[in-house]
């Protein structure tokens, strides 16, 4: 029998909720003070309001999901190789 | 004395050669002394061109030491620190010396200011290298040594053929600028581009790396590919071709990195995404855009060090590196998770860690130079990197469910690997101007503007918002005991198999053949050994008079001959 081990900050359900909610209030935060500096970009949709925010979230999204896709194609047992 | 004794690569590979003389903690003492001494070394060499030697009536040189290469030698030489101290508590003499030696060839390489001392170097880091891969001792290990070797051999073929032609035609093995229109340029490009893992010829590298030793990866990780980013700097700088394979480069990679199982394997797929934004760093050409290279290289040995290092240490304390099967390991080993932090946030370029300040050069100058469609794709590939090696990594190995496994926290020596890489992370990150200052070209070039590090954090930390709504909303694909294939199946699967059909194919011809045609053959063979056998015409021994006697004949037969046709 292992001592029991102290339960830790994160391992309760409600605290990972508040990281999670925590990242939303990063976002939100990010996107509140872009008015505040003067954004300028090597092109001009870079100046648009909150395009890097919403590229890094859909490209996040596309690639997990065309990932996920790539999967079907892809996926082999773990042995795969071992195998004569 | 030419100079060329100057260069730390001797130090490194003849104090390799004497590792197994050491025991316990002189052998410690000796391994970590050997890249402080070459460090000392390379602090007073100064710039210029030393060991001008004559081989084979052609001018070789062994060592030129300019910015680029400087620049270079001092990278590899804190890797080979780290790795160094990183590998202290492993008992087989070999794997030190083997990382040493592969150190002090990728030295030599970076230094060679002709093509045949390229080609020495370059075969040398490939030979001293797979012992790395071998020391794990495994069938598994073995195969991939086998196949890691054969393709590293290939490149330095490559090189050499091309070397040779292109001294065929300018009369010269001077390592300069090449250009894939010089004669032998296209192959002297392939050769680089199989050590830089350009696509399709890349799999060496996913392939080897994960079944290298813990240190051995570390190791690994720094050198070959680096080595090649450097010659196509040297070599193929301004190449357009090159920003097209860097933009696949940086973006295909990242696919397979979001399913893959084994970490250290993740890590070596963005290990290539990451060595796409240096060649494209290279195709650009601009000075801004070399110097992005120069630098990117510079942090990126030093942040993929560190992750591999973190990675290692977890695979030696909790026996495996599956994402499947690790997780809560942030209870058991906080210190190696708080480093791997950091060599994520540096991986991922968040303001303030080295990753920062050097990618970003070469995203800017992409967009100075208007590339749109190559801008676009390296800012996909900057988000993406952080989703698989910024997150995925950590959160897997350290956070997630908890896996329920509990080991002891990495040895001190690790430790103090780790933190010394993660030092720099910061350090570089915080104050870019010492590493701006060894840059190949004058840096005109300010990182932290408000608009870049506003729109970089929201970069990231969207991508992290949509790691996160897709975990809680289970759409992410779990982390399943599996191998992806890669290209490597083309020669893992259906080439052995058609080599073996095509031998058996082959072994049925001839056994077919020499049946039909056995009579035939019996009887020419009955021939030759009245001919040739113990008493045949042939076997007897004759007098030289003979011989002169048919040279005689012989000579007069070509004599008529001339005279009649």
């Amino acid at each position: 029998m292992q001592p029991r081990e102290p339960v830790g900050w994160l391992d309760r359900k409600e605290n990972v909720s508040k990281v999670y909610r925590g990242v939303w209030l990063i976002c939100a935060l990010l996107l509140a003070v872009e008015p505040l500096t003067h954004k300028h970009g090597h092109f001009r949709f870079e100046e648009w309001f909150g395009f890097h925010s919403f590229f890094g979230f859909v490209a996040c999204i596309a690639l997990v999901l065309a990932a996920k896709a790539l999967r079907r194609w892809l996926k082999r047992p773990e042995d795969y190789y071992d195998r004569r | 004395m030419t100079g060329a004794e100057l260069s730390p690569a001797w130090t490194l590979i003849l104090g390799a050669a004497l590792v197994p003389l050491f025991r316990g903690a002189a052998r410690g003492a000796w391994v970590v002394l050997l890249p402080v001494a070459g460090m000392a070394q390379l602090a007073f060499m100064p710039a210029g061109e030393f060991g001008q030697l004559d081989f084979l009536g052609e001018q070789l040189l062994v060592v030129r030491a300019d910015r680029w290469s400087l620049l270079f030698a001092w990278v590899f030489l804190i890797a080979a620190l780290l790795g160094s101290i990183y590998s202290l508590h492993v008992r087989d003499t070999l794997q030190p010396a083997a990382g040493l030696a592969y150190a002090g060839a990728a030295l030599g390489a970076v230094f060679a200011g002709d093509l045949l001392t390229l080609f020495v170097f370059w075969e040398l880091t490939a030979l001293s290298s797979v012992f790395l891969i071998w020391a794990r001792r495994t069938e598994r290990a073995f195969r991939a040594g086998m196949r890691y070797l054969i393709v590293q051999l290939a490149s330095g073929m490559l090189l050499m053929f091309g070397a040779l032609q292109l001294l065929t035609a300018t009369g010269s093995l001077r390592f300069e600028h090449i250009g894939l229109d010089a004669p032998g340029g296209l192959l002297i490009f392939f050769a680089f581009g199989i050590k830089c893992a350009f696509p399709l010829l890349h799999n060496w590298l996913q392939d080897a790396y994960p079944e290298a030793t813990e240190s051995g990866t570390v190791m690994l990780s720094a050198f070959t590919t680096k080595l090649a980013v450097y010659a196509l700097a040297r070599g193929f700088s301004g190449t357009g071709e090159l920003v097209w394979i860097g933009a696949a480069m940086t973006a295909f990679p990242i696919f397979y990195a979001v399913i893959e199982n084994d970490l250290r394997r993740v890590l070596a797929y963005s290990l290539n995404n990451q060595l796409g934004f240096m060649v494209v760093g290279i195709g650009i050409g601009t000075e801004l855009a070399l110097n992005g290279t120069a630098a990117h290289a510079f942090t990126h040995i030093i942040y993929k060090a560190l992750l591999f290092m973190s990675m290692g240490a977890v695979l030696l304390r909790a026996g495996t590196v599956n994402g499947s099967e690790l997780g809560g390991l942030y209870k058991s080993m906080p210190w190696t998770a708080g480093f791997c932090i950091v060599g994520a946030a540096s991986i991922s370029a968040f303001p303030l860690f080295s990753g920062f300040i050097s990618k970003s050069m070469i995203l800017s100058a992409a967009g100075m130079d208007g590339l749109l469609v190559t801008y676009l794709v390296l800012l996909f590939a900057s988000a993406g990197v952080f989703h698989h090696s910024g997150i995925k990594i950590p959160y897997f190995a350290f956070f997630a469910h908890d896996s329920g496994k509990r080991c002891e926290e990495a040895p001190a020596n690790m430790l103090v690997a780790m933190a010394l890489a993660a030092a720099l992370c910061v350090g570089i990150g915080i104050f870019p101007a010492p590493l701006y200052a060894m840059l190949p070209y004058p840096v005109d070039y300010e990182p932290y503007t408000g608009s870049h590090v506003l729109t970089q954090l929201q970069l990231l930390v969207f991508s992290a918002l949509a790691f996160s709504v897709l975990m809680r909303t289970g759409i992410y694909p779990p982390e399943l005991r599996s191998v992806n294939i890669d290209f490597d199946w083309f020669y893992r699967r259906p080439l052995p198999r058609f080599v073996g059909a095509a031998g058996n194919a082959l072994g049925r011809i001839i056994a077919a053949v020499e049946s039909g045609s056995a009579l035939g053959w019996g009887r020419i063979e009955a021939q030759a050994r009245v001919l040739h056998g113990p008493r045949g015409l042939f076997a007897r021994t004759w007098p030289a008079g003979a011989m002169g006697l048919g040279v005689m004949a012989m000579l007069l037969a070509f004599l008529l001959s001339y005279y009649l046709f």
